[in-house]
């Protein structure tokens, strides 16, 4: 057995006003990949959750979608997006909503996330995502929406790492 | 964040297994053994001599395919009988499909998109691996975008009518190889 855990905290904010964006910077580059835990809820309405990665504000995300909406099953896609989807968030309950940044740091392949998503009051949903980069990632800046939307004070954001052997 | 947390039998009243949400962090999750792909590719990946010391196993992974949109299969301890079975439900570009075999000779844990160049990815969880009074099962997320059609967000259940510990994981795709880069790295989780 290795001799220390692999997955670690990073990073956990904690909002303490509502806030429109939350960035983690400096994103240290000792693991392989990242998971990112969010429980929020926004202001009103519901809405898509965005991640813009190391600023990029290029088209060089894409997504494909697959989720429940209570009475459907549905897919969807998009593809030379400006900005990646990490997730949803409603007004009417917080959502948790995890996503797994797969090898983050390696600087060979085009990085892809998996993002899953549940909100009792609105939806469930698995979401696959790619930046068509191979840079890095080394920050992600969040935002509630587009035009930005407003996270409601005490949602939260824990960024985790996990190293392979 | 709930990491883990215990139940009770309403029956016996006995306390239970604790379990597992995929974020339980705290001097928990250990890797393994990691294997990348060099430039000559790989017809498929083993862990072998997988230590019998944790509760859970996972597996992370990226991956590309030298024929792309293929599923990822998985098979234990060198069992290629058809001792396995397997749900899945997709996304596959608009399309929503469900598919489901049993009695075949492997699980499946993901699936490429419509690219050799950029990966598709997986997080896997083998559930109770070395508890020899159960068959296995593995749940696992999935999917690849290649920014074009031939899209996939994916997740599968599989099941080894097996009550055997794993010791062995065997992975490789419907066909043909896995390109360089692609990465499967094998964790254990203690409960």
């Amino acid at each position: 057995m290795p001799a220390s855990n692999t997955y670690e905290s990073i990073s956990s904010v904690t909002l303490s006003n509502n806030s429109t964006t939350v960035t983690f910077g400096s994103i240290p580059q000792t693991y392989t990949d990242l998971v990112l835990v969010i429980v929020a809820k926004i202001t009103s309405g519901g809405l898509d959750m965005f991640v813009k990665i190391n600023s990029d504000s290029g088209s060089n995300y894409s997504y494909t979608q697959l989720y429940g909406t209570g009475t459907s099953a549905l897919s969807a896609r998009a593809s030379s997006q400006s900005i990646g989807i990490a997730g949803a968030v409603y007004a009417s309950n917080d959502g948790v909503v995890i996503n797994q940044f797969m090898n983050y740091s390696n600087t060979t392949t085009n990085k892809t996330w998996l993002t899953r998503i549940n909100v009792a009051a609105a939806t469930v949903s698995l979401i696959t995502n790619l930046w068509r980069s191979t840079a890095a990632i080394s920050s992600l800046e969040l935002s509630s929406g587009n035009p930005a939307g407003t996270f409601t004070s005490g949602s939260t954001f824990s960024l985790y790492g996990i190293k392979a052997a | 964040m709930i990491t883990n947390f215990s139940t009770s039998s309403v029956r016996t009243g006995i306390k239970r297994k604790r379990f597992w949400d995929q974020s339980a962090v705290a001097n928990s999750f250990f890797s393994i053994a990691t294997t990348t792909v060099g430039s000559g590719g790989a017809s498929d990946i083993t862990f072998s001599n997988i230590p019998q010391t944790y509760t859970h196993l996972q597996i992370r992974a990226i991956f590309s395919t030298s024929v792309s949109e293929r599923s990822v299969r998985i098979q234990f301890n060198s069992d290629t009988a058809t001792n396995y079975s397997y749900h899945y439900l997709e996304g596959y570009n608009t399309t929503v499909s469900s598919s489901a075999a049993s009695t075949i000779a492997y699980g499946l844990i993901g699936v490429t998109p419509a690219s050799t160049t950029y990966p598709g990815s997986c997080v896997a969880d083998i559930l109770d691996y070395r508890d020899t009074n159960k068959f296995k099962t593995v749940r696992s997320i999935a999917g690849g975008d290649p920014n074009a059609l031939g899209s996939y967000a994916w997740f599968a259940s599989s099941n080894w009518r097996s009550t055997s510990a794993i010791t062995s994981i065997k992975l490789y795709p419907s066909s043909g190889n896995f390109n360089q880069y692609t990465q499967f790295a094998l964790y254990g989780v203690l409960a």
